[in-house]
């Protein structure tokens, strides 16, 4: 079968920035993203989630390298120097490349 | 005074956490607390109002708006000149502190019940409103009146958050249904109240607990800030409690509005508003030190001063 190759962004970050990423991501061209909760140890200590807007969220993206270069560097330029976040790209396949 | 059974609950959290015990609510069922205990508030809050003209509020309403631009206002230059904090820390700190906490208010709330003191029933309505202004003096005192603040985004997140949606719409509902036909629900609101709140401070003393570790980082003068600077807002809460003219009960639920700490509404704004800030340090003071404060000691310190001063 045949495959495709994206890249798969993904943001760990603070969860009171999710519905402002949201936006941004729809913006920016993302066709689809996933949002979990998340928890875990970091320059900024231990994020632990006493409220839904206290702890913090993962998103995954699967785009083309294009729309991922455009992602991450708004996302450096707007929200790295305040917020607690980090990003990495990967070498994904998938299978329908028309989907993202 | 024997000690009431919520205080000896947030107790429990409190040392369990400080020994590491393996505890905690999952999350879901703590929202399922505080969304119990918001509404309730609202709710009996609401039934109250429906006897009275909301009117003759207005005048009140606006007194302790003044009181929560107050507040701020008085807590930033101490914490900037005193603690030398930067800016954008010293006001999103005061902004804590001129706003208040619902768990704080049902604490008081509970205490005056066991006294059987009475207080005034628009009390709740109190609550909504001094949530908001400090919010306001935080941003202004760092951008001014900037336009690059989203005011629009802000006020989303400052009016449609939780605890202003659920305290509003308990107060309307209370006030639309009225005391009868609301009695069709109190098994669930009313009769575990203090259920319900003793749970609730089983968790905050478990967080509060979590907090120690970033207290230590941080020292004397947050702890010395988050203890004193309660009691010198609970004299202004006292104080314009006295100007209109509210019974002694009303006097300590107002005290201990002025005296708490936000701990939920404006470190989400403050994270939107002003990310700068190091939202540890404020989170630090107003769970850490200012919250179990309140609970164990402030409550029925302002008790006393107001009796002192009726």
């Amino acid at each position: 079968m045949k495959h495709y190759d994206m890249k798969l962004i993904t943001i760990v970050t603070e969860s009171v920035l999710e519905h402002f990423l949201e936006e941004d991501l729809d913006r920016l061209g993302a066709h689809g993203y996933t949002i979990m909760d998340a928890r875990g140890k970091g320059d900024n200590g231990m994020r632990e989630d006493f409220w839904s807007n206290q702890g913090n969220i993962r998103i995954e993206i699967v785009c083309d390298e294009k729309t991922a270069e455009t992602i991450s560097e708004y996302l450096y330029q707007n929200y790295y120097s305040d917020y607690a976040m980090m990003l990495y790209i990967s070498d994904v396949s998938v299978l329908r490349d028309k989907k993202f | 005074m024997t000690l009431d059974p919520v205080v000896l609950f947030f107790i429990l959290g409190l040392v369990a956490g400080l020994m590491r015990a393996e505890m905690r609510l999952p999350s879901a069922i703590y929202e399922f607390l505080s969304v119990i205990l918001l509404l309730a508030i609202g709710l009996k809050g609401g039934i109250e109002l429906s006897k009275q003209p909301f009117f003759n509020l207005l005048p009140d309403i606006g007194m302790v708006l003044i009181m929560g631009f107050v507040l701020p206002l008085l807590a930033f230059p101490i914490l900037y000149y005193l603690g030398r904090f930067k800016k954008a820390d010293a006001a999103s700190i005061a902004g804590h502190y001129g706003s208040v906490s619902v768990g704080t208010y049902a604490v008081a709330a509970a205490y005056l019940g066991d006294f059987n003191i009475s207080y005034e029933a628009h009390m709740p309505l109190f609550l909504v409103v001094l949530e908001i202004p400090a919010i306001i003096v935080a941003i202004v005192l760092v951008r001014g009146i900037s336009k690059k603040t989203k005011w629009a985004q802000l006020s989303h997140e400052i009016f449609l958050g939780k605890s202003i949606v659920l305290l509003l719409g308990g107060l309307l509902i209370g006030w639309l249904a009225g005391e009868e036909s609301i009695q069709s629900i109190s098994g669930l609101f009313f009769d575990p109240f203090k259920g319900v709140l003793a749970l609730f401070l089983l968790e905050m003393g478990l967080i509060a607990a979590s907090q120690v570790s970033s207290l230590k980082r941080y020292g004397v003068f947050l702890l010395s800030f988050g203890i004193l600077f309660p009691i010198i807002s609970a004299l202004i809460g006292i104080s314009f409690a006295l100007m209109l003219g509210l019974s002694i009960g009303g006097a300590v639920m107002l005290a201990t509005l002025a005296a708490s700490a936000s701990y939920i509404a404006v470190p989400a704004a403050m994270r939107i508003a002003l990310p700068e800030s190091n939202p540890t340090l404020s989170l630090t003071a107003s769970l850490g030190v200012t919250f179990p404060f309140n609970i164990l000691f402030g409550v029925p310190i302002y008790h006393q001063i107001a009796k002192q001063l009726y």
